[in-house]
């Protein structure tokens, strides 16, 4: 193994378990009785194996934990399908008051008439937005949605007497949670091969639609970045055989103020407002997933929503129809504030505005970006497009992986690979509208770097990326012998430190 | 509006694109065109936004008022470091760690988080968090369902409602049937009628402890052990995660999984969310636990480094055979939890239990000495307990209410042979005069009723 | 890489030793090299009666998920338990310590279903 050059690397984080000593206790409470002056011994644990730190040895290691992240804060985060644009301070500094954080979910409605008009005008705006009768917050983020919808499909279609519908329509462009949460609703998942245009053909989609079909799931712009034009020819064909139209959501960036999905001929549909709008994604969750549907299938939604009555506006539990709740309480509810902090930020003159952008950036990457590697669809993008390594590979045995590490060097997060699944050696780059022209110039700048470097000198990208805290990570090994967790020695953690 | 473009850049950037508009690239065809006025909140200046918001917080009183609610969500005391660190830019703002090397930081805290977990619940493996608690337990029960390939399940009757209601959801996505153990008068779950019960056919027997009405409700490792030989899998159910500082976790009595919500951890209540729900499992389970797991591995020189593992279960590979859809996890509320945890430390930790433990007994005396409030049930109990107020409790709670308390949860909502109880909860937060103002406010309460 | 000459394939890349009526299976080499590192292996159950050409397993590399199919139909007999410590083994040795199940074998006519070597190579080489 090539030993990379040890300046850039330090000896890593030493693990909170291996720090502290028993006894090093914060005082955040006045101390109390012990457990067993409570309750009966049997009932109570004997250990607990957890390190005493003192605060500011908490402060230390989690800030060097911070220091050895990469967020948006650091630098551009081109990581195509997941949106990652700037996210305004202002909105967690509306929702860290302790009239929304201290607000319990069962408070009664009239002690919490703040926090549903915030849902409220979300819900509203959102409906509004995107074409669809009603949303519903309830579900935790877009996957979740997905599954709500399915749930919905599956009522309205058991209601009807249309049990027989248990096919699923996904083009081989779809995110991975559509077939996933297909099958969690028992439906089978047809995938449906995209055109040489990277589009569903009106023609291809007839050939598997019939008396099975229940649900048709499509995202527009689809992964590709790519509009699919024939999206109302579509859905009438999908109608037409009695099934339901699903709009994943992930997108919906693309065409704010343009177009919108229920006009498209949607009956469901998904957000996740942490892309779409600016919640911080911070770290993979928590997510939200605003659930839409159309008139015919409202009564359908998750409980609770929420409902207005002259002035008074109400959580509505009471829904015989509804699929029932999805999780523990109301909604994300922190989320549905910062997005509807977002709304506010911009309007609907802003939205529009908002997507132009994000469009304009990623066709101006994907016109600087041909000049030096392939774009397997050589038209105007939406919000993002895919390049693709397959020459580089054959020619120089340079993979996507291989672009990617290099990025990292430079500073860049690197973009999604290899999704979706169609393209070989892909590069999915999602700019957003938050960037500046020389931020992107500077990322084309040193991507066509690499990509020289990768025809020149394709073993100097093997060893990338070489300035980070460690570098390739030998995944074979994590899989092959999976260490989940830091074990406590025999003698128990926090008494074998000295 | 957070763009940075000047009207120069935009030109400048369409004549790249050989485009003569921004119209022109986002064209879609005429049928589906916007043709119409958006009705949407109007965009503000931000000083204009933060009025707003300010404007409708004053409409949340609530949040204001001498509180005893719980059931599922609790108020601790959270340090303000954990904001301080959560909330750097870094952690706020990083999306899921796909490339491992820019990553360390956060794969560190999570594989921190999945050992906190593990140490709680006393099982060998955690995940890097779900939704939330009820999620937790759909997501748990799913996994049972997958190992056992049967199709029913039995839930204990004092798992939190709306835990149970979420069960209900996905189960009818999956045509699983749901059976329930009943309660004994003690407030736990019947576990005679448990020993008695073919249990034959059932993927999984799940109940929750401390349970919804507080009570303490483990299984014996004897009834675990009947259940793992009847061939389904017992799981464990933990809506409050501070009783694992105090009592015996589940791993102790052979709990198989373990679904619960970390919310206590330093997560605000934040009116139902984002919290933090967590599956823990016995190793047997390991592939087919939900989500995003992170293993500790070495780079390709041997320095220690954390990484995304077993991706090959999650939907981004297997699809519609992927072990579960869930994509997202809530990886940053998992943080603040873990964070928490490492300040409070195994002392400061116990600490709190115990106070949880010693405030609300101090609440429930006060309460039982009203006259004509009875605690309904005499098994142990943690941070809550029912108190039977003898009339209907929407009611009282409503007068309290005008009181400026918030006395609890009205138990008829959800059991109706107990409308005339209240859930009552008290944590470490909960002062003595908190409860001497319950038990006054009671007091006058029921002696109305009484003149009546 | 040549195909050993005492054993049948399969179109999707499993091999197929016959002894009597018992049947060892595996994946071949150029199954191994194109799914790459595998970390972890899922079999039947012991006594499982399976279908030819069902799926009864499955094959994970670190990115990558196969369905495992089986060439014949049968009782599993055995299940090659090392490859839960090591599933390295079906990546070092796919005809060798690399083989995935035992099988008592059903219905002897379903081997004429199956490739020979020669067959199968310029299937593999495609």
């Amino acid at each position: 193994m090539p030993t990379p050059p040890s300046d850039s690397r330090d000896a890593g984080v030493p693990l909170i378990f291996e720090l502290g000593r028993r006894g090093r206790a914060n005082r955040y409470l006045e101390e109390g009785k012990p457990l067993d002056a409570f309750l009966p011994r049997p009932v109570l644990r004997d250990e607990l194996p957890l390190p005493d730190n003192s605060e500011l040895d908490v402060v230390r290691h989690y800030t060097k934990l911070s220091q050895r992240t990469f967020g948006i804060d650091l630098g551009f985060y081109p990581l195509g399908s997941c949106t990652m644009k700037y996210n305004p301070r202002v909105n967690d500094a509306i929702v860290a008051v302790p009239a929304f954080a201290q607000l319990h979910p069962f408070t009664p409605d009239d002690l919490a008439q703040g926090a549903l008009m915030v849902m409220y005008e979300l819900e509203r705006s959102l409906s509004s937005l995107f074409g669809m009768a009603a949303f519903s917050l309830n579900p935790s983020a877009g996957a979740h949605a997905e599954l709500g919808a399915l749930l919905i499909a599956k009522k309205y279609f058991k209601e009807r007497g249309e049990t027989l519908r248990d096919k699923v329509i996904v083009p081989d462009t779809a995110h991975g949670t559509n077939p996933a949460s297909a099958a969690m609703c028992g439906f089978s998942v047809i995938s449906l091969p995209s055109d040489e245009r990277g589009r569903v053909g009106v023609a291809e989609i007839r050939k598997v639609l019939g008396p099975d079909t229940a649900v048709c799931m499509m995202t527009n712009p689809n992964t590709l970045g790519l509009f699919e034009e024939s999206i109302a020819e579509i859905a009438a064909a999908v109608h037409e055989v009695g099934g339901l139209m699903y709009y994943d959501g992930a997108n919906a960036n693309a065409i704010m103020g343009y177009t919108r999905p229920g006009d498209m001929g949607f009956d469901l549909m998904h957000l996740n407002t942490h892309k779409t709008f600016t919640i911080p994604h911070g770290g993979g969750g928590a997510g939200h997933g605003p659930l839409g549907v159309a008139a015919h299938l409202t009564e359908y939604l998750p409980t609770p929503v929420v409902t207005r009555e002259d002035s008074m506006l109400r959580l509505d539990f009471d829904r015989p129809k509804s699929i029932g709740p999805m999780r523990s309480f109301w909604s994300n509810f922190a989320h549905a504030a910062r997005a509807l902090a977002y709304l506010y930020a911009n309007g609907a003159e802003g939205l529009k505005r908002v997507s132009a952008l994000a469009v304009l950036n990623a066709n101006y990457v994907r016109v600087k970006v041909a000049e030096f590697l392939e774009t397997p669809y050589a038209e105007p993008c939406r919000h993002e497009f895919v390049a693709s390594a397959q020459t580089l590979k054959r020619e120089h045995g340079v993979r996507a992986l291989d672009l990617a590490k290099a990025l990292l060097d430079h500073g860049y997060m690197a973009p999604t690979i290899y999704f979706p699944l169609i393209v070989p050696e892909c590069l999915m780059i999602e700019p957003t509208e938050t960037e500046s022209k020389e931020t992107l110039d500077a990322f084309v700048a040193a991507l066509r770097s690499i990509v020289e470097t990768a025809k020149r000198d394709p073993e100097a990208l093997f060893a990338a990326p070489l300035t980070t805290v460690v570098g390739r990570v030998d995944e074979t090994r994590a899989a092959r012998q999976p260490d989940l967790r830091w074990r406590p020695s025999a003698e128990g953690a926090a008494t074998r430190i000295p | 509006m957070y763009a940075p473009h000047t009207e120069r850049d935009v030109a400048s950037m369409l004549e790249t694109i050989g485009v003569e508009s921004l119209d022109a690239l986002l064209r879609v065809p005429d049928a589906i065109a916007l043709k119409r006025k958006l009705d949407i909140v109007p965009a503000l200046p931000e000083y204009l936004i933060a009025r707003r918001f300010e404007n409708l917080a004053a409409k949340n009183a609530g949040a204001e008022y001498r509180s005893f609610l719980g059931g599922g969500a609790y108020r601790h005391y959270a340090p303000p470091a954990i904001a301080a660190l959560a909330m750097r830019g870094e952690f706020l703002t990083a999306y899921t760690p796909y490339q491992a090397e820019v990553s360390q930081g956060y794969l560190q805290a999570i594989y921190e988080w999945q050992t906190y977990i593990g140490l709680l619940t006393g099982m060998e493996i955690a995940n890097a968090s779900v939704y939330d608690g009820a999620t937790a337990l759909a997501e748990a029960a799913i996994m049972a369902l997958g190992a056992t390939q049967r199709q029913k399940l039995l839930v204990s009757r004092a798992i939190h409602p709306n835990y149970r209601a979420v069960l209900r959801t996905y189960c009818d996505g999956l045509d699983v049937a749901i059976e329930e153990i009943p309660l004994t008068a003690s407030g736990t779950s019947d576990l005679d009628w448990l020993a008695q019960a073919d249990l034959g056919g059932y993927a999984a027997v799940a109940v929750q402890s401390p349970n919804f009405f507080g009570c303490v409700d483990a299984l014996s490792p004897e009834a675990a052990q009947a259940i793992a030989t009847s061939g389904a899998v017992p799981i464990a159910v933990v809506a409050e995660a501070l009783s694992l500082a105090a009592l015996a976790p589940p791993g102790a009595w052979g709990a198989q999984l373990v679904a619960g919500e970390a919310q206590s951890f330093g997560v605000p209540v934040a009116f139902g969310g984002p919290y933090a729900g967590f599956i823990a499992s016995a190793k047997e389970h390991m592939r087919r636990i939900p989500g995003r797991l992170v293993g500790k591995t070495v780079d390709a020189s041997g320095r220690t480094a954390y990484v995304l593992t077993l991706q090959a279960r999650e939907q981004h590979i297997r699809r519609e055979r992927a072990t579960s859809n869930i994509c997202t996890n809530q990886a940053h509320c998992a943080l603040i939890a873990t964070i928490y945890l490492a300040l409070m430390g195994e002392t400061g930790l116990r600490n709190a239990a115990a106070l949880n433990l010693a405030r609300s007994r101090e609440l429930a005396s006060a309460v039982a000495n009203v006259p004509g409030v009875r605690l309904t049930y005499d098994a142990p109990f943690f941070n809550e307990f029912v108190a039977d107020v003898g009339r209907p409790a929407s009611s009282v709670l409503e007068e309290l209410q005008d009181r400026g308390i918030l006395g609890g949860i009205d138990l008829g909502r959800f059991y109706p042979e107990l409308d005339t109880c209240i859930l009552m909860t008290a944590t470490e937060l909960t002062t003595s005069g908190d409860i001497e103002a319950l038990a006054a406010a009671l007091r006058e309460v029921l002696r109305a009723h009484a003149a009546v | 890489m040549a195909q050993p000459e005492d054993l049948l394939f399969s179109k999707e890349h499993e091999w197929v030793k016959l002894d009597g009526d018992t049947a060892t299976i595996g994946i071949t080499d150029y199954a191994q090299n194109a799914l790459g590192d595998i970390v972890y292996v899922e079999l039947p159950k012991v006594g499982a009666t399976i279908k030819q050409f069902s799926p009864v397993g499955v094959i994970e590399s670190v990115k990558a998920v196969s369905d495992l199919f089986t060439p014949l139909s049968g009782e599993v007999l055995a299940i090659n338990d090392a490859l839960e410590n090591d599933p390295a083994a079906v990546n070092r040795e796919p005809y060798g310590g690399g083989w995935l199940l035992k099988l008592r074998v059903a219905d002897p006519n379903e081997a004429k279903t199956l490739l020979p070597p020669a067959d199968y190579e310029k299937i593999a080489t495609e």
